[in-house]
C-alpha cells in the first residue's frame, strides 16, 4: 500500500456532519474520500500518472492518490485513484420526484383490485424497438418473477401479456387495443447512444397521436430508467433497477383508482 | 475417463438415442425444404456480392426474383447455371443482369443438369479453394504457434463501429483473450438480409457484413503475429440469414460462430420451420471450415430457473449434438452450451454449479464446451460481481472448460470498458494458474450433494427427452418447455421465405462439405 491510505497527520476537518455540507464518508466524517478508477489512452509512465492525478484535481480530489497503475496496451493505462472530495452538496435542499404509491403485496394488491376496480386488471407488457433484452420485462411479468417478487401473471387479479422482445410500438399499442389493456409496461435494457429515450418518446407520441394516451397507465422501467426520466418522457411512471413486480402492479392499480378507471 | 460423478451411463445413452431420433424425425422435414437465405448463401458462394443502386444485396436482388418468379424450389444453382449456359456471364454478371431487369426468369429454356452443374464447376471450385486456403492458414498458424491449452478465454466487443471494436479487441487479444467475439447489433438477427461493408453505427453491437469480418480477422492476424498465438474469431450465425452469415464466415477465416435455431426460435421469434431448415446448412459450412460452434442453451436459465429448469439445457445439449451430427459435424466442434447461472442467495449453488459443469463434460468429452458467465444475477455491485465471476471461473478450471466466456463485472451496466475486459482477465488468469491442477485432485463423494445433483438432472433430462421424442420438436416449442417461452409452429419471423423443394432441386456446396473439414 502507498502512503496516503495510513494517514497519521492530524485531521484538519471539521468531524459534525452538517446536512446543508454534504460530502463522502471514508472513515471520518467529512474526509470526503473517494475511489474512482478509470484509463487514459496514453502509455504507462510517471508521465500518465501525473495525468491521472491532474484529472482527479480537476473532479475536485484534493490529495489524489493513484494507488495502482497498469497498461491496458501500448498506449491504455488503467489507473485507481483515491482522493477527498472538496465539494459538498446541500442534502435539505434535494426533492426527488419517486414513484409515490405504496408497495402493496401480491395477495393485498388483488384484495385492491377485487374491491376498488371489481374485475380483472389487463397489463400488456413487452421489451420494444429493436432491444432484445426481455431481462427486464420478464423479472416484472413472469409468474416466477424475480428475487423472490412475483411476476404479474401470477396475480388472480391481472391479465397479463407479455410480448417478449424486439416488439416495433406500433404492434405494441395494436395489441394493447385489441385486449382492452389498462396498463401498458416497457423494458428497455439497450441505453447506447440513447436508443431508449427516442424509442419510449415515440410511444408516447404514437399514443397521443391515435389519441389513447389517457385509456392507458404507461409505464417504462430498465436499468437506465429513473422515474423523473420516465415522467419527463411523457410515462406515469418509471421504474429503476431494484424495483419488482409488486413496485409495478402496486403503482398501477392505485393510478387507475386515482384516475377513475374502471 | 472414470466418472467423478458416479453417472449413469445407461441413461446417457437412453438420453442420446432419444435425442437422435428427435433430430431424425426433424431432418426429415429439413431435407425436401429450402429457404430464402439458403439460396441466397448458394449465390454467395458462387461469387455473388455486393449491392444494388437501391443497396439491396445482391444475393437478395437475384433470390427476391426468383421468389416473384415462383422459381425458388428449384435452387439457385439451378437458375444461376442456367443463366451462365444462356448468357455466357459468369455469376455476378448473371446477378447484375438480373437487377437490370435484362432477364426474363420466367421463360428459361430447360438444360440438362450435368450441363448445367459442368456451368458451375469452376465457381464451385474457386469458393472451395478459398475456404480451403483459409483452413490452411488457420492450420499453418495453429502448427507454428501451438494452441492454447487449457480454456480459451473469450471476450466480446460491441462498440458499434468496426474500427473501434478493432482497438478494443487488440488491446484484448494483448492482454490474453484467445476469442474476440465481435457481438452484433441488436436487430440484426431480423434482418433477412446481409448489411454490406464497413459499418460504424450500430446499438449495443456491430453490424455482421463480410467486410467487417475482413477488417477484423486482419486485425486478429496481425496481434496474434506480434504475440506468437492464434486469435480466435468469433461472430454469430443465429437469426434469419444463418448459412450466409457460415458462408461469410468459411470465405473470411472466423473461427467459432454462434449457431443454433433453437436460440432464434426462443429468443428472437423466428419460425422453426424457418430456422431448423437453415441451421442444417449453416452447420454443414461451419463443419467444413473448421469453426466452431456454439449453441445456446444457456440462455434458457436467463428466463427460467437455472436451479429447477437445469436439465432443460443438458437436454437442448443432446438435440444440439445431435442436430449437428446430422449435419456431418465432428464432437470436437460442438461447442454446446451452458451457464453460470444459479441465485447467490441459495445455499449450496456452487456444488450445484460444480455438478452441472462436471456433468456436461462427463457426458460430452470431446465437444469444446461454452460456459458463460452469470449475467441474471449480476446486480451493479461491481464488487460482488467480480467476485461472482471469480466463483465461475473457478468452475471451468475444476471441471475443464473450453470456451470460457469472460464474465465482466460491469455486467448489467454497460458494454465492458477496456478496463473491465482487462480485470476480467486478470481475475481468470489468476484462478487458471493458481488453480490448474485442483480438478485433477478432486473426487465428488459417493451420495454427496454434486454426485446426486449430477445424477437427478440427468435423470430429468432423459425423461424430458422422452416425452420430446413423443411429441416431436416443433410441439415441444409449441408448449414451452424451453426456457418457459411459448412459440407456434407457423408463428414468428420468416415463414414466408420456406419452400418446398421441387424435383430439379440440386444444392452442390451441400454435395461437397458435408461431413467433411476443408484440407482432411
Amino acid at each position: 500500500m502507498s502512503s496516503g491510505l495510513y494517514n497519521t497527520h492530524k485531521i484538519e476537518f471539521d468531524t459534525t456532519l452538517d446536512l446543508t455540507r454534504l460530502k463522502p464518508y471514508g472513515d471520518t466524517m467529512n474526509d470526503g474520500k473517494v475511489q474512482l478508477s478509470f484509463t487514459l489512452p496514453v502509455k504507462d509512465d510517471e508521465r500518465g500518472v501525473e495525468a491521472a492525478r491532474q484529472i482527479a484535481k480537476k473532479m475536485g480530489l484534493d490529495e489524489p492518490n493513484v494507488t495502482y497503475h497498469a497498461a491496458l496496451d501500448k498506449e491504455f493505462t488503467f489507473y485507481v485513484v483515491y482522493g477527498s472530495c472538496v465539494h459538498t452538496v446541500n442534502y435539505e435542499d434535494i426533492h426527488v420526484i419517486t414513484v409515490e404509491s405504496e408497495v402493496m403485496s401480491m395477495e393485498e394488491t388483488n384484495d385492491y383490485i377485487r374491491e376498488h376496480i371489481g374485475r380483472k386488471v389487463v397489463m400488456v407488457g413487452a421489451s420494444t424497438g429493436t432491444d432484445a433484452h426481455t431481462v427486464g420485462i420478464d423479472a416484472i411479468m413472469n409468474r416466477k418473477g424475480f428475487a423472490g417478487h412475483y411476476g404479474v401473471e401470477r396475480y388472480e387479479m391481472v391479465e397479463a401479456y407479455n410480448l417478449g422482445s424486439q416488439v416495433t410500438n406500433e404492434d405494441f399499442i395494436k395489441k394493447a387495443v385489441e385486449v382492452h389493456a389498462d396498463a401498458l409496461l416497457v423494458s428497455q435494457t439497450v441505453t447506447q447512444k440513447d436508443i431508449h429515450i427516442q424509442n419510449l418518446t415515440n410511444l408516447i407520441e404514437l399514443l397521443e397521436a391515435e389519441g389513447l394516451r389517457d385509456k392507458f397507465v404507461v409505464v417504462c422501467g430498465g436499468p437506465r430508467i429513473t422515474h423523473e426520466l420516465a415522467k419527463e418522457l411523457g410515462f406515469d411512471a418509471g421504474f429503476g433497477a431494484g424495483t419488482y413486480g409488486d413496485d409495478v402492479a402496486s403503482f398501477v392499480v392505485t393510478e387507475m383508482v386515482k384516475r377513475g378507471m374502471k | 475417463m472414470e466418472s467423478k460423478l458416479g453417472l449413469n451411463f445407461d441413461l446417457v445413452n437412453e438420453a442420446r438415442t432419444s435425442a437422435a431420433h428427435v433430430a431424425a424425425d426433424v431432418q426429415r422435414f429439413i431435407d425436401v425444404h429450402t429457404t430464402v437465405t439458403v439460396e441466397r448463401t448458394v449465390c454467395r458462394l458462387l461469387g455473388i456480392d455486393g449491392v444494388n443502386d437501391m443497396d439491396v444485396p445482391m444475393p437478395n436482388v437475384v433470390v427476391d426474383r426468383m421468389m416473384e418468379d415462383a422459381l425458388l424450389p428449384q435452387g439457385a444453382a439451378w437458375l444461376i447455371g442456367t443463366l451462365i449456359l444462356e448468357t455466357g456471364l459468369d455469376p455476378q454478371g448473371v446477378a447484375e443482369a438480373i437487377d437490370r431487369g435484362e432477364i426474363d426468369l420466367t421463360k428459361l429454356p430447360a438444360h440438362d443438369e450435368a450441363e448445367i452443374r459442368k456451368a458451375l464447376q469452376p465457381h464451385i471450385d474457386a469458393a472451395m479453394a478459398r475456404i480451403n486456403k483459409n483452413v490452411a492458414k488457420r492450420n499453418e498458424y495453429l502448427g507454428r504457434f501451438g494452441d492454447k491449452q487449457g480454456p480459451y478465454l473469450y471476450i466480446i466487443v460491441a462498440t458499434g463501429n468496426i474500427y473501434e471494436d478493432i482497438i478494443q479487441a487488440k488491446a484484448g487479444a494483448k492482454q490474453g483473450a484467445d476469442i474476440i467475439a465481435v457481438i452484433r447489433t441488436t436487430g440484426q438477427s431480423l434482418l433477412d438480409y446481409v448489411p454490406y461493408g464497413a459499418t460504424t453505427e450500430g446499438f449495443g453491437g456491430t453490424y455482421a457484413t463480410q467486410e467487417n469480418f475482413r477488417l477484423m480477422r486482419a486485425a486478429l492476424d496481425e496481434v496474434g503475429e506480434e504475440q506468437h498465438r492464434y486469435i480466435r474469431l468469433c461472430n454469430y450465425c443465429s437469426g434469419l440469414c444463418m448459412p450466409e452469415i457460415a458462408a461469410m464466415g468459411a470465405l473470411e477465416r472466423l473461427d467459432v460462430m454462434l449457431n443454433d435455431a433453437l436460440y432464434g426460435i426462443l429468443f428472437r421469434d423466428i419460425n422453426m420451420q424457418r430456422t431448423i431448415v437453415d441451421q442444417y446448412f449453416s452447420r454443414i459450412i461451419n463443419g467444413y471450415a473448421g469453426v466452431i460452434i456454439n449453441t445456446g442453451e444457456d440462455n434458457y436459465l436467463t428466463t427460467d430457473d437455472a436451479i429447477t429448469s437445469a436439465h432443460t439445457v443438458l437436454a437442448s445439449q443432446f438435440l444440439n449434438e445431435a442436430f449437428a451430427k446430422c449435419a456431418g459435424m465432428r464432437e470436437e466442434q460442438m461447442g454446446l452450451g451452458h451457464a453460470f447461472e444459479m441465485d447467490p442467495a441459495v445455499e449450496n449453488t456452487f456444488l450445484y454449479e460444480l455438478a452441472q459443469a462436471q456433468m456436461a463434460r462427463e457426458i460430452f468429452p470431446k465437444a469444446p464446451l461454452k460456459y458463460m458467465p452469470p449475467t441474471k444475477y449480476m446486480t451493479g455491485n461491481i464488487f460482488r460481481g467480480h467476485i461472482q465471476d471469480a466463483l465461475f471461473n473457478m468452475v471451468t478450471i475444476l471441471t475443464n472448460q473450453k470456451l470460457h466466456l469472460l464474465g465482466m463485472m460491469t455486467e448489467a451496466i454497460h458494454t465492458p470498458f477496456m478496463s473491465d475486459r482487462a480485470l476480467s482477465i486478470e481475475n481468470a488468469q489468476y484462478i487458471f494458474r493458481t488453480m490448474k491442477d485442483l480438478g485433477s485432485e478432486l473426487t465428488f463423494r459417493e451420495g454427496g450433494v454434486i454426485r446426486s445433483r449430477a445424477n437427478e438432472v440427468l435423470t430429468k433430462a432423459t425423461e424430458l427427452l422422452k416425452e420430446i421424442e413423443t411429441l416431436g420438436l416443433f410441439t415441444t416449442l409449441e408448449r414451452g418447455i424451453f426456457a418457459d417461452v411459448k412459440r407456434p409452429k407457423d408463428g414468428g419471423k420468416g415463414l414466408a421465405g420456406v419452400v418446398l423443394k421441387d424435383e430439379h432441386y440440386f444444392n452442390p456446396f451441400i454435395e461437397v462439405m458435408k461431413g467433411k473439414v476443408a484440407n482432411e
